[in-house]
């Protein structure tokens, strides 16, 4: 989710960005895990990113809570996996493959949040695009994204008017209301979808969107892969010395 | 909750994301067979239409809530190779946009969610469909059926990849108890929901139910 900025990190062109992220993130989950200074290294990189696009750490924690119920997962299987030969009767096996999925899944989520914290969603179709992502994804991704406030807008309104006529979201009852709703709304968002169309073709829309985005310089491209080669040259050591 | 990064080994990761993709290819040449680009603010409104509907939870077991997948509704609504692509749009924007699912793990989530749970699920429904009589109100029905199986389904998939690639060393019926346990609970609200959408959508637009063969349109009443 955008959060407005100047940094520059925010004018970094978006196709460089994802490139770098997807990369970055490989790098990451390639790196085996007892290699603790290459972690040390992503994290430090991780953070470098949050501090550049200046990103306050509650944003950062708030955009992280999706991982909750993995690391609560993850959280649990020093206790599940056996022999208990660490500390307090805990599994050493546990104890590293907890440690794996919430560092990696950490730090992958923590790069998402930093792509999509300083670019806005149609300058990274945009950048998908210019990656040569199928026509088809970005064509429909474009429309989505600035579709997508909209239609989830008019879910809040449905749910503040279901409420007000006193429906509690509870047990399997609750659900036919709320599946009678959501088939209003899909008509409604169809509809929408017809009109929008036919507006847009009537003003000459012939199948392409125009362009957003910085376009990339290869002062921005080298930046990228100086990012990816360093956290490769961590990868291919930490692979090599494990 | 979708897979984050790290829970599958990345061999394997790759190889769904190679799975991933080439049904992806598929699905993308079908689509542009089907659809002409007059349909594609239509597909990508379907797409933010399963997004936002992925936003309403309900609750499954104390303390718990699960969400629509929408699967099985993409494929009833829009046919099973534009569902499919639908169901990928979704899949990135999560990733990319919400931190939802890691990057790496993009290919496992298609497979499980897209793969399965709306080509899959569709298969189910004409499965479902063909077995009931040929009348309007058989497709919601086949709708909900299908969409409650196609959820434990798709959570199959991940019980699959998790034995084929997973980090943890956790007993693998432990795994498939939990995502069963879980999932079949999800699966009634999915079906419920699914049911009532496609049924909404039947009675007062007929003509969008672009996922039910002709002669079952046809000679219904």
């Amino acid at each position: 989710m955008y959060r407005h900025g100047a940094t520059p990190l925010h004018r970094w062109p978006p196709q460089v960005a994802i490139a770098t992220t997807v990369g970055f993130v490989i790098a990451v989950v390639l790196t085996p895990r007892e290699a603790m200074w290459a972690f040390g290294l992503y994290a430090s990189m991780a953070i470098a990113a949050l501090v550049l696009a200046r990103l306050p750490p509650g944003f950062v924690g708030a955009r992280l809570l999706v991982l909750a119920p993995f690391l609560i997962a993850a959280a649990s299987l020093p206790l599940l996996e056996g022999p208990p030969d660490a500390l307090w009767g805990l599994s050493r096996e546990g104890l590293w493959d907890a440690w794996n999925i919430a560092a990696k899944g950490m730090l992958g989520a923590t790069a998402s949040v930093v792509l999509a914290a300083t670019h806005e969603p149609p300058d990274l179709v945009t950048g998908l695009e210019r990656l040569r992502v199928p026509r088809v994804v970005t064509a429909i991704m474009g429309f989505m994204v600035r579709y997508l406030e909209l239609v989830v807008g008019e879910v809040a309104r449905m749910r503040v008017a279901m409420r007000s006529r006193g429906h509690r979201a509870r047990g399997v009852a609750a659900m036919a209301p709320v599946g009678r709703a959501l088939g209003s709304l899909f008509i409604r968002v169809y509809e929408r979808g017809e009109r929008v169309f036919l507006a847009m073709a009537s003003r000459g829309y012939r199948g392409t969107m125009p362009a957003s985005g910085a376009v990339a310089t290869a002062s921005a491209w080298a930046a990228g892969a100086g990012v990816v080669v360093l956290a490769a040259v961590a990868a291919t050591i930490a692979a090599v010395t494990t | 909750m979708h897979i984050p990064d790290g829970v599958i080994g990345a061999t394997t990761a790759a190889g769904f994301g190679a799975v991933a993709a080439g049904g992806f290819g598929i699905a993308a040449r079908r689509t542009r067979e089907h659809l002409s680009d007059r349909h594609i603010p239509l597909a990508a409104l379907t797409a933010a239409f399963v997004f936002a509907a992925q936003m309403v939870n309900f609750p499954v077991i104390a303390g718990m809530s699960g969400h629509l997948l929408g699967g099985v509704l993409a494929a009833v609504l829009v046919g099973p190779a534009a569902g499919f692509v639908v169901l990928t749009v979704v899949l990135i924007v999560q990733s990319l946009v919400f931190a939802d699912g890691g990057l790496t793990a993009l290919g496992l989530n298609i497979v499980n969610m897209g793969l399965i749970g709306a080509v899959g699920g569709y298969g189910l429904f004409r499965v479902v469909l063909a077995a009931t009589p040929r009348r309007f109100r058989s497709i919601p029905f086949a709708a909900a059926v299908a969409a409650f199986l196609a959820v434990p389904a798709a959570a199959m998939g991940f019980v699959g990849e998790f034995a084929i690639g997973g980090t943890a060393d956790v007993s693998l019926g432990a795994v498939l108890t939990a995502m069963l346990g879980t999932h079949v609970l999800i699966g009634i609200g999915e079906g419920v929901i699914t049911g009532f959408v496609v049924a909404g959508v039947v009675a007062s637009r007929r003509d969008l139910v672009l996922g039910v063969p002709e002669q079952v349109a046809a000679r219904g009443a």
